[in-house]
């Protein structure tokens, strides 16, 4: 029988908190040990070439310097390429820091100067002198968009574009309406608030206790330890608390190298901390150029689609995204072709960042859609209800479940999208022109491989524990919310441990399956024990609970209960003494299954409406009211989902207006690396967002019926928000984001 | 070595003395060192947050002699003598303060980076009697950056914080 919920799907505030909001959580950079020492990183000026001298007498004259390292003095680590790749990494050969003279991004580490205190290091930093002989490079796509090529490797875990079906050319010339549209959108660094750091714990004997900044302690430790050849068994990673990542913290950063190489060359503890104008030098959200080619009948029902995209990547790594996918999968077409090819460009490799791929297709797709639906002149929820994928085209797969109809009913009416006058300048308020514009979201229901191992103590203390991370998503909180729940303990009781690699095995918090994979592992491990104490229940002479199977009992406030007869029990104290043990304890491992897989496609939906204000002299535009219904199956905790979404509409609404990662093509470099020039979203530009939750089950999916929340805000909000600009003013803009001067 | 005791680590510098949290702390610091690195790498108050360096972000909002600033824009040695307020120094007695209380109910952070920062500028805001209006909330909040995106719940709990603190200061 299943336990009483307590705690699961209540809105119960993050167990976390307390820590949070009194400065005792601790990151990376926040771990001290008696000899700590502290590095900074010196940045390349050029964005190609290679370094012909490098002068540090003048840092290491600084007093309190103790050492200043170079591609030239550099201790000597891992040959092979295998031996850099970690667990995210795309195809190719990736970076390694101060391994030669060859400089192949702007920005990319040249030296680390080690000194006693942070002031000493930084102070020096500034006085290495390098000299480089510039190569030719390039960072402009357009440039590169003649030399694309579809890659030969296929990155693991991103779905190559499916082969055409039907005849798209055809039917396009068929179709009466058509809408032909080339889109693009910044390139964008994710700029988590705590900048790339670790510190590096030398704890002697070659062991290292290593705090880093990742979104998974054990693709780091699998990472030092291939790369400088140590026994895994001594590295330990803790990522205990996470200053937000959203992608930039899947793949062990060059500060990581960086501080571990000097730890094991000074024998002494090391901090590198990445500057925030360093935050700009690695990865990013990709450059894309897109087309997209709808053709269409009369009453708006898709004939064909096209979308073809040229991606950016570097130049030693093969990045790929799953970008087109999306627009053979999210509407009802038999006539599709979607391609998706690379260009390299001079840049560090890009990488995953909140819904990589999807903010990037779907954002140009759901425009395309916008403007699809003005040509036939009917209402763009409509046309996507008369377009409506019953079914998987791309995969020819059922769906879990999907309940994205209602997501587009209940946004609409919370809303009041039935008021809205579909003409273009036909509404406004004062001084501002007003618009109303909608789009859908799409992002996959991952499930992933993960170990978690449940402890009871007799005294009814639940320790739960899996390698897992919380980047501020919530993990924390879910975690101990269900394990309360199986084993009917107090959450107060409950002691979440994760972000640490010598816990059970669990993969790099990203795909939005966290709360699939690690909650499924977890509620497996907390009924491997419920099953070890009904048994240790049943040996008691004379037991109440004798004859009963675990589906004939629930666990509740510390007692073994007979359902149906809460007087008939057993408490976990009398079951443990009966046993002669102190604890029970179980570990668990949960893995998709790939028959479900082979039959069912798994995603996520929203329908996110928009209204905009801008003031049309000025081209000022403010986002005055966002409503997002989301259908994500079951919902374990109301409150952190609805602020996953928020986060997720926030970053989206400073992808449609605001953030722009400028390369100077001349120097090859970002040049607005900080704040100041790199705008992301403001609590001013902030107004109101109102999330709901469509109901929606899933049994299919993964054992829990979740399906994540981390990305779904982001997918489709960019394209709501240009749709409702357009409408707002008459003018189509189709290249984020979208800044006053666009609107003049 | 305690944090207290560390006077003479660094002989060229100059010698300060900050009250930090009611704890007064005598301290030799280097020119160029800001009050921030100065709380995080000396002090080991790692409450407050570096986000930028630059005074762009404010995650390293404190309280110095009853204002609040950018501690990274702050040089120590052109503070002797000052009180500072921070993160750990809010809730007394292990009791939260209202506005930390109010965060946490209202979910007002994510990964809690920007957090400490942005619940410093919220306190002293409410004792300035600035943000007293929705507007003026989102207005004034503006210089502390989350880019978990938490804004729409930050509101929430500098309101709940303001109308309780109105409440109770009606008989």
């Amino acid at each position: 029988m299943p336990n009483p919920e307590a705690y699961v799907g209540r809105p119960t505030s993050r167990v976390d908190g307390p820590a949070k909001v009194t400065g005792a959580a601790r990151y990376a950079a926040e771990y001290f040990a008696p000899d700590l020492a502290y590095g900074v990183v010196v940045s390349s000026a050029i964005a190609r070439g290679r370094i012909t001298a490098i002068d540090t007498a003048a840092a290491l004259a600084v007093p309190g310097v103790i050492h200043v390292f170079t591609h030239e003095n550099r201790p000597r680590t891992a040959w092979l390429d295998y031996n850099y790749r970690d667990e995210v990494a795309p195809p190719g050969s990736p970076f390694r820091p101060l391994h030669g003279p060859e400089i192949q991004f702007s920005g990319q580490p040249v030296a680390l100067v080690v000194a006693e205190s942070f002031e000493a290091a930084g102070y020096a930093a500034s006085l290495v002198k390098v000299e480089y002989e510039a190569a030719g490079h390039v960072t402009d796509l357009e440039v590169k968009r003649h030399e694309a090529y579809v890659p030969k490797k296929k990155r693991a875990g991103v779905k190559p574009p499916p082969e055409p079906r039907g005849d798209p050319e055809g039917a396009f010339g068929a179709a009466p309406v058509h809408v032909d549209g080339d889109y693009t959108h910044a390139i964008e660094h994710h700029n988590p608030m705590e900048p790339h750091a670790s510190t590096v714990v030398w704890e002697g004997d070659g062991k290292l206790t290593i705090y880093d900044k990742v979104q998974g302690s054990q693709n780091s430790q699998k990472y030092v330890a291939s790369v400088f050849g140590l026994n895994a068994d001594d590295v330990r990673v803790v990522n205990a608390y996470v200053g937000g990542a959203f992608g930039s913290g899947l793949r062990p950063q060059y500060q990581l190298f960086l501080a571990v190489m000097a730890a094991l060359e000074l024998k002494r503890s090391v901090r590198v901390v990445l500057t925030r104008d360093q935050m700009f030098t690695f990865t990013h959200r990709p450059h894309a150029l897109q087309t997209i080619r709808l053709g269409a009948d009369e009453e708006g029902r898709l004939m064909s689609v096209r979308h073809d995209v040229v991606q950016s990547t570097s130049q030693f790594e093969d990045y790929q995204e799953n970008i087109v996918n999306w627009s053979g999968l999210m509407y009802r077409c038999d006539n599709v072709a979607l391609t998706h090819k690379l260009a390299q460009i001079d840049t560090y490799t890009p990488g995953d960042m909140r819904a990589p791929g999807a903010t990037t297709g779907v954002f140009a797709l759901e425009i395309a859609m916008d403007e699809l639906a003005e040509r036939v002149g009917i209402d763009p929820v409509e046309l996507r209800l008369r377009n409506y994928a019953e079914k998987d085209q791309d995969e020819n797969k059922e769906f879990t479940s999907k309940e994205l109809r209602e997501c587009y009913r209940i946004g609409a009416e919370r809303f009041g999208w039935s008021r809205r006058n579909p003409a273009p300048r036909s509404m406004r308020d004062g001084r501002e022109l007003v618009g109303w514009g909608m789009a859908t979201g799409c992002w996959e229901a991952y499930f992933q491989k993960t170990s978690a191992r449940a402890r009871l103590a007799a005294g009814g203390e639940l320790e739960i524990a899996t390698a897992s991370s919380d980047i501020g998503t919530g993990t924390y909180t879910i975690l101990a919310q269900l394990a309360a729940d199986d084993l009917g303990v107090p959450i107060e009781r409950v002691a979440v441990r994760i972000g640490d690699s010598s816990l059970p095995a669990s993969p790099i918090e990203g795909g939005s399956w966290t709360a699939a994979s690690a909650g499924a592992a977890v509620q497996a491990a907390c009924g491997a024990v419920r099953e070890k104490l009904l048994g240790l229940a049943r040996s008691i002479d004379g037991s109440p609970l004798a004859n009963a199977g675990i589906e004939h009992v629930a666990f509740r406030d510390g007692r073994i209960e007979l359902a149906g007869d809460p007087e008939r029990f057993v408490t976990l104290a009398d079951a443990m003494q009966a046993g002669g043990v102190e604890h029970v304890e179980a570990e668990e491992t949960v893995s998709p299954d790939i028959l479900t897989s082979m039959r069912y496609s798994m995603y996520t939906h929203s329908a996110i409406f928009a209204e905009v204000k801008v003031d049309e002299e000025l081209g000022i535009i403010r986002v005055t009211r966002i409503v997002n219904a989301v259908a994500a199956g079951r919902i374990l905790n109301p409150k952190t989902a609805r602020s996953q979404v928020l986060g997720g509409i926030v970053m989206g609404v400073g992808m449609a207006l605001e953030e722009e990662s400028m390369l100077d093509h001349n120097l090859g470099r970002f040049m607005n690396h900080n704040f100041a020039e790199y705008h992301v979203p403001v609590n001013a530009d902030i107004h109101d967002i109102d999330v709901i939750f469509v109901p929606e089950h899933d049994d299919k999916a993964n054992p829990l019926g979740v399906k994540g929340l981390g990305e779904i805000g982001i997918v489709g909000t960019a394209a709501a928000i240009a749709n409702a600009i357009y409408h707002a003013t008459g003018k189509r803009i189709r290249a984020l984001p979208i800044t006053p001067d666009k609107l003049l | 070595m305690s944090p207290s005791q560390e006077a003479s680590a660094d002989a060229a510098g100059i010698p300060v003395t900050l009250t930090v949290n009611g704890t007064t702390h005598r301290l030799t610091v280097q020119p160029t060192a800001v009050l921030l690195d100065v709380l995080r790498e000396r002090l080991q108050l790692t409450g407050t947050k570096k986000g930028c360096d630059h005074g762009q972000c404010g995650a390293c909002t404190v309280i110095l002699d009853g204002r609040r600033v950018n501690s990274c824009m702050v040089l120590a040695a052109m503070k002797d003598g000052s009180s500072v307020t921070t993160i750990e120094g809010l809730a007394e007695d292990g009791r939260l303060h209202p506005m930390q209380q109010a965060f946490i109910e209202h979910d007002a952070f994510q990964c809690g980076y920007c957090t400490p920062g942005q619940i410093m500028s919220a306190v002293a805001l409410l004792e300035e009697g600035r943000a007293n209006t929705v507007e003026e909330i989102r207005e004034y909040m503006s210089g502390n950056l989350c880019r978990c995106g938490a804004y729409v719940n930050i509101v929430a709990a500098i309101q709940q914080v303001l109308a309780t603190g109105r409440r109770s200061a009606t008989p």
